[in-house]
Parts: structure tokens; C-alpha cells; sequence
């Protein structure tokens, strides 16, 4: 099964590029450029030196020995969380601004959640001296106070967006209508396998790094490049597309993704997008997307501000409806009971995302036999205040 | 049976009033009434918007337009209901204009019927891809003899241009500037040379030019250029600020045509 976009931008039915025909000039350009640059050799040669000497890459495979004693089963860590800037958002944004640069654009616009991918941008934009605009949710700024001030150290401008429900919905449509306004001289660096095409494609295909390496070290630390399981979170599905990508013919490899389901997933509170919502078109795309009974689209809730996206990406939509991944999903509760033990049991601390995917861990059932790939997205340094009052609760509750 | 809006470009070749207006906007049920007020004002042509919670095309004062009729309770199907007596009071040529996901969430068959049944006449749909139109959208709009506007730009290549005015139905519509809805930019001077582009074509369609004609004198340089304009955010904005619609909406129209207009033919 092939995980790359067919000639007209699809995934099956899902994706594909619904923009209005404003951006049509630029979303062409990058359609019939995006393949001949990316495998343009001094474009990987210049791409690969800065993941290994910029990023840190390779990222360590690390065999998570009490986690694994804990689920009786061997468990691997992805080590996404040890990137330079902490996530994996980085190995796009670097992909991105390459791209950017050979099309000869001069501004660099994003979106933001957490701010992960913000400060992935602002990082690269200083570095290649490009001028960087971030659109972020008022609402987020004010939850994420430490990655704003990361963007503005780096040198990127901060645009609140008072619109909608204020989160990363409403700064992709504010980054798309600066687009529009800005068509000639500006490339918008999506942050995840979202949007019309090519992004979703070549997102995945900057990501999919993950999982090329993740096959060279298991090689080298188990003797076969295949694990039984890889687990991965999902909001718009980037880290789990770059996990996931070249096991795309290993049809033996279950590919796990992980959704938030924040309150639960009858709560009303939830961004599980593939139970909550259903087809539509959303930022230019066609996949799954929250939306009530009038196809407007509706507030996901999660906890982590980097899972709370209304869509998925049409690969995920594509994947979950042929049955090649499973996709599960988890609450805010689990989340952080997950993040918690794994602090305590292997001295990582993971980003609120990423402990998503750790807290699969169990719902599933493991024989002793399996090799289980979890991808940790990201490191929980800027989640530390949600994590200090869940310490916090939790020391009251014994209390009482 | 012949669709208005040929009727109106095939009596009317120059000047064409067109004017948007969100649906549900500023009160539940006020669409209609707004719809007799612009007849009787002496437009041309009328758009209505579906409202939708993420309209990406559009600037601050659409945007706000359609937060405004979601709050009023609006949905697409409640904007069909109010419109069941538009045929009883007008005969202008009125389209739909909106995202392509509310006329997917309402079942497209269902959509055109409903169109057809309401009287509609013509549809813009800025997010619809051509290739989906062909496979999706042509039948049914052939069918229940709905209009599909499309769009071009001041970037749109000739290529593309011929390839939309192929298929586009009763007119093109044209973006004034790369820009959002409601923008600043006026009818920019780079534009006499796009529309000289245009006319040496020989396009099918007549053109319409849309996207920040505020006032007389975007007007009448748009309608110097091209066969008419539409107004959506400056008439938006002048609904916004009022308390009711009664003598706004003729005052507005007034205001847009009146001042002479040296290209009145």
C-alpha cells in the first residue's frame, strides 16, 4: 500500500487542493516543484547535513528497559523529544525553508497550536535570515506564554488572532488569508500533513526521516528492521506520518495512531476527529473534520494545545477507512498519567502529546515476542505548569 | 427554461449592480426583507452568503457577518426556509455564495434541488477545484439549471483563463486584487492592463469584479473596465453600524450610483 498522494493530489477520496483560485499561481508552483527539488541531490545533501548537524539527528532509538519489564514486552522510544527545539516539527520547517528558498520567496508565514511548530519556524527563519510571521490563537498565546517568548527571542513576529474560538483553527485561516494578500513573495510553512496539496505529501515525506532511521537502528539493535507495533499521537498527524511512512509495504507492522479524546469521547469535549467528526472539506483538504449537522466546524477540546485540531490529515482519514492503521484514542486523564509514569519509570519527561501514545500502551495487549515502536514526538518542557497542578491535584486527592 | 441571470446580461451589457450580503445577517429573517429593499433600490443582481464558521477567503467585516448570523441561529437549511417566498417578491437574478463544505453537508443532489425550488439561480463556490466540478457538480447543475460562477484573478494565466471561461455560466468573476474580501486596494491601475488582456480574448462570458469596491469611484472604474461590480463588505458594513435596514439599503445604493458617473452609457 502506497502512503504518497496519487497524480491529482489524493489519498483515495481525501485530500486534494480546495483553495480559492487567489492561490491558485502559488499551490501550482509548489505542486510541480515539490518532488523535483526535494530529490535534487544538493537539496538532500544541504537537508540531511542540517538534520544530522543542526537538529542532532539521528535521534536515539532507546530501548525503554522498566517500561518494557512494566508491559512484559520490549518497548523502543523514538527519540523525537531530543531534536534541537524540542520536536519533531523541526525536520519539516528545515525541509520547508530549503524549499522556500529555492523558490526564491522572501516571507515566511505559520501557523501555530502549542507553539512547537511556531518555534520550529522562527528557529529556521533566523537562521536562513528570512523575515517570519507566526499566527497564533489568542487563546494559546496565553496558554503557551513560554514559546511566544522563544518566537520573539528568534526574531519572529507574534500575530494574535482574536478570531473564532481563538485557537489553531483560527490561525490556519488567518495564515491562509495571509497568503492570499501576500501570494508573490511569500511561502506558507504548514506544520502539519494538513492542508491542499502538496502539503500533506510533503509534510510526510520531510517526516518520514523518522521512520527511515528508525529501521536502520532497529537493524542494528534487534537484527530486523521491523517491529510488530508503532505507536504515534495525532492532532494533524505529522509526527505519525513520519512514523509510519516507510512501513508502508511491511503489512505485518501494526500502525497505531493515538487521538485525543480530552473528557471523554461522548463528553462533548474531545478532538477525536475520525469517532467525533466525519468527511468534509477543511484548510483545503478533503478528510475527517468536527463539524455539527450545518458542516460548520466545530471546537475540539484536548488538553494539549498541540492535539486540538478539528481535522486529521488525509492520509490518516485514508489509512483509518482501508483498516492500515488502528486508530485509538485517549483522555486527558490517561494522558497524564502517562507522562507521569514515564517520568518516573525512565527519566523522560514527554511533551502532553507524545504521552498520548505512551498511554496506548494500555489499551493494547502485548505478547513478549513484540517490538513496539512508540515515536515521542516531543519533550514536556513546556508543559511543566499543567503537569506541576496534576502533581498538585494529585497529592490533594490523597489527602483527602 | 431560461436562467435570470442570462436574461439580465442579455438586456444589460454595462453597469451591473450586483450586492452581497450574508444570509441571516444582522437579524434572523432580515435576509429577505434586505433582498426587497435592494430590488426596489434598483440593483441588479444579488448574492446571498451561507454563512460559515471558517470562511479563509474572506476579511474582518464578512468574517464578522458570519459569526453574527451563527450566533443568530442560521444554518443553510433555515436560509432555504426563509427564502421559500423569494420568487413571489422578485424577479432579480440571485445567487448562493459560500463554502464548498456547507453544500456538501447538505447532500449535493439535495443542495440543487433545493436551489432550483427556491429560485435560485446562480452559485459561487471559491474552494470548489474544477476537476471536482466536472465529476461532481456539472449534472446536477445542468439539471436543476443552477449557474456556477467561477473565479479569476489578476495572476490567472490566459491558459486558465480560457479554461474557466469555458466553463464558467452567466459571467466571471473577477478578484480585483490578491487580496481577502473587503480589502483597501481599490480598482488598482495594474488592472487596466489585465482587463485589456481580458477583452482582447473575446471571452464567452461578460465579467463582474468583486473583492473591495467600496464606493461610487470604485464603481465606476470597475464598470469603465469591466460589465459591473459587486459590493459585499462596504454594504455589510453599512448594515453593521445601523440599527435598522429601512432607507439604509436605499441610501447605500444610492450613494454607489449616483454621484455622476462619467461612464454611464
Amino acid at each position: 500500500m502506497n502512503f504518497s498522494v496519487d497524480e491529482r493530489g489524493y489519498y483515495g477520496e481525501y485530500g486534494g487542493a480546495y483553495i480559492p483560485e487567489i492561490l491558485f499561481n502559488n499551490i501550482e508552483e509548489l505542486q510541480k516543484n515539490y518532488l523535483n527539488i526535494m530529490e535534487d541531490k544538493c537539496f538532500q545533501k544541504e537537508f540531511e547535513s542540517l538534520l544530522r548537524h543542526y537538529v542532532g539527528r539521528p535521534t536515539p532509538l532507546y530501548l525503554a528497559k522498566n517500561l518494557s519489564s512494566e508491559f512484559k514486552t520490549t518497548i523502543y522510544l523514538k527519540r523525537e523529544d531530543l531534536n534541537h527545539t524540542g520536536a519533531h516539527k523541526i525536520n519539516n520547517a528545515i525541509g520547508q525553508i530549503l524549499l522556500a528558498k529555492q523558490l526564491g520567496k522572501k516571507r515566511i508565514i505559520a501557523e501555530t497550536g502549542a507553539g512547537q511548530h511556531g518555534v520550529a519556524t522562527a528557529t529556521v527563519c533566523a537562521l536562513m535570515n528570512l523575515e517570519c510571521i507566526v499566527y497564533m490563537g489568542q487563546a494559546d498565546i496565553e496558554r503557551q506564554a513560554p514559546n511566544v517568548a522563544r518566537m520573539k527571542l528568534l526574531g519572529a513576529k507574534v500575530r494574535p488572532v482574536n478570531s473564532g474560538s481563538k485557537t489553531l483553527k483560527d490561525a490556519t485561516n488567518e495564515a491562509i488569508r495571509d497568503w492570499i494578500n501576500n501570494a508573490g513573495d511569500t511561502h506558507y510553512i504548514i506544520g502539519s500533513v494538513v492542508g491542499p496539496h502538496p502539503y500533506p505529501d510533503m509534510v510526510a515525506r520531510f517526516q518520514s526521516v523518522i521512520s527511515k532511521e528508525m529501521k536502520d537502528q532497529l537493524l542494528n539493535q534487534t537484527g530486523s528492521e521491523l517491529p510488530t507495533h508503532v505507536i504515534a499521537c495525532v492532532g494533524g498527524g505529522s509526527n505519525a506520518a513520519g512514523a509510519f511512512f516507510h512501513f508502508s509495504e511491511n503489512k505485518t507492522v501494526k500502525l497505531i495512531g493515538v487521538e485525543a479524546s480530552g473528557k471523554g469521547i461522548d463528553s462533548g469535549h474531545t478532538a477525536a476527529t475520525l469517532v467525533a467528526g466525519r468527511p468534509g472539506v477543511i484548510h483545503g483538504s478533503k478528510t475527517y473534520l468536527m463539524q455539527n449537522e450545518d458542516g460548520q466546524i466545530t471546537e475540539p477540546y484536548s488538553l494539549s494545545a498541540g492535539l486540538d485540531y478539528p481535522g486529521i490529515g488525509p492520509l490518516h482519514a485514508y489509512l483509518f477507512d482501508k483498516g492500515r492503521a488502528t486508530y485509538l484514542h485517549v483522555t486527558d486523564a490517561e494522558a497524564l498519567d502517562a507522562a507521569f509514569n514515564l517520568s518516573r519509570t525512565e527519566g523522560i519527561i514527554p511533551a502532553l502529546e507524545s504521552a498520548h501514545a505512551v498511554a496506548a500502551l494500555q489499551k493494547l495487549k502485548f505478547e513478549k515476542s513484540d517490538v513496539v515502536v512508540i515515536n515521542l514526538s516531543g519533550r514536556g518542557d513546556k508543559d511543566l505548569d499543567t503537569y506541576i497542578n496534576y502533581l498538585n491535584e494529585k497529592a490533594d486527592g490523597k489527602q483527602d | 427554461m431560461e436562467n435570470r441571470i442570462d436574461k439580465l446580461f442579455a438586456a444589460k451589457k454595462r453597469n451591473i449592480l450586483s450586492v452581497f450580503v450574508t444570509g441571516g445577517f444582522p437579524k434572523p429573517e432580515s435576509t429577505l426583507p434586505i433582498i426587497e429593499e435592494l430590488d426596489r433600490a434598483g440593483v441588479d443582481m444579488i448574492e446571498i452568503g451561507i454563512p460559515f464558521s471558517d470562511p479563509i477567503a474572506d476579511g474582518p467585516v464578512i468574517q464578522n457577518s458570519n459569526e453574527v448570523a451563527l450566533e443568530n441561529g442560521t444554518s443553510l437549511k433555515k436560509l432555504f426556509g426563509e427564502l421559500k417566498m423569494l420568487r413571489s417578491l422578485t424577479e432579480m437574478p440571485v445567487l448562493m455564495m459560500g463554502y464548498l463544505n456547507s453544500v456538501l453537508q447538505f447532500g449535493l443532489e439535495n443542495f440543487y434541488k433545493t436551489c432550483y425550488n427556491t429560485g435560485i439561480d446562480g452559485l459561487i463556490l471559491p474552494d470548489l477545484p474544477l476537476d471536482e466540478y466536472f465529476s461532481d457538480h456539472k449534472a446536477l447543475a445542468e439539471k436543476y439549471n443552477i449557474h456556477l460562477v467561477f473565479m479569476i484573478s489578476p495572476s490567472t494565466s490566459p491558459e486558465r483563463i480560457r479554461l474557466i471561461d469555458q466553463h464558467s455560466r452567466g459571467f466571471i468573476y473577477l478578484v480585483s486584487s490578491n487580496a481577502t474580501t473587503g480589502n483597501d486596494n481599490g480598482v488598482k491601475n495594474e488592472l487596466d492592463q489585465k482587463v485589456k488582456e481580458l477583452n482582447s480574448m473575446n471571452l464567452n462570458n461578460p465579467i463582474i469584479m468583486g473583492f473591495g469596491i467600496k464606493g461610487s469611484k470604485d464603481f465606476g472604474r470597475a464598470c469603465s473596465l469591466v460589465n459591473g461590480a459587486i459590493i459585499g463588505s462596504a454594504f455589510i458594513s453599512q448594515l453593521t453600524e445601523s440599527a435598522t435596514i429601512e432607507g439604509v439599503v436605499s441610501d447605500f445604493i444610492r450613494s454607489i450610483t449616483t454621484p455622476k458617473n462619467i461612464f454611464q452609457l
